[in-house]
């Protein structure tokens, strides 16, 4: 088994806003992050797949391809965009890293070539918080 | 070669701060056409912003104080910055939020002039100052040039 990882970047606007709560309940939960005019963030995608190496060319998966995949299916989604109100994906999500990371998973594994499985969705917002997903 | 200058300058150290913030933004130029502001600005134009993790490098240059060694206490330059920078820019909306640029595009150009401007009354004269700022990891300004 290999693993093989496409680093990609990309940056939005969003705002952590529950709508179903009062503008206070949101504050209090989520600070700065409610601002009601958006902040945003520089986020950095490590996409990981595995698999055995195919003995013709030595790829476990051309990574062109795979690059290829995630720009269709996410960047030109998120790129340069307010997650909460231009990402399909998202609606009526809340906005957190946790959800966006899910939301790129389902966006990418329909995708992904036979005989290759999709193993990690490692997201950071900033350089110094980052979530992981491995699956369902 | 003015030797008395050159050992006046070997007393010259520069110290920095870097910090950071987190900002919505857009580009827009309201005196063109949508067409052209987006032709101009390309994805930075759309309508609903996107935003940064800004890293923000504060730079100041001049002789220790014979006492504490210092230029400037690095602490009490971070919260200058904190007071100063970020309580106004961090998680706002750069177009919306701040007085700064309801008339300026913040491009990082511009977002370094007002904070180099911001700045420089607040630290002391003597004391020679250089704003740099990422916009991203690859696309960087400093301010004055």
């Amino acid at each position: 088994m290999v693993y093989l990882t496409r680093v990609e970047h990309f940056n939005a606007a969003h705002k952590l806003y529950n709508p179903r709560w009062s503008k206070e309940e949101n504050e209090a939960v989520f600070g700065l992050c409610a601002n009601e005019n958006w902040h945003g963030h520089n986020y950095d995608l490590y996409v990981t797949v595995k698999g055995e190496v195919n003995e013709d060319t030595g790829f476990l998966m051309d990574v062109k391809v795979l690059s290829g995949l995630v720009k269709t299916y996410v960047l030109d989604v998120v790129d340069h965009r307010n997650l909460n109100l231009d990402v399909p994906f998202l609606a009526g999500k809340m906005c957190s890293t946790e959800n966006l990371a899910k939301g790129i998973w389902e966006q990418l594994e329909p995708h992904i070539p036979a005989g290759v499985r999709l193993h990690a969705i490692k997201l950071y917002e900033t350089p110094r918080i980052y979530v992981e997903y491995f699956g369902a | 070669m003015d030797m008395n200058r050159v050992a006046a300058d070997m007393n010259r150290v520069a110290v920095y701060r870097r910090e950071h913030f987190n900002a919505a933004h857009r580009l827009h130029n309201p005196a063109w056409d949508e067409a052209t502001n987006a032709r101009v600005f390309g994805k930075c134009n759309l309508p609903h912003y996107h935003g940064h993790n800004y890293e923000l490098i504060v730079k100041l240059t001049g002789v220790p104080n014979p006492d504490t060694g210092y230029v400037m206490d690095l602490k009490v330059l971070s919260e200058l910055i904190q007071e100063t920078v970020l309580q106004r820019f961090d998680h706002k909306n750069l177009n919306l939020d701040t007085v700064e640029f309801r008339d300026l595009n913040p491009t990082a150009e511009h977002i370094a002039m007002v904070i180099y401007r911001l700045l420089r009354p607040r630290l002391p004269g003597d004391l020679d100052l250089e704003v740099t700022l990422y916009e991203t990891d690859r696309n960087f300004v400093s301010y004055p040039a």
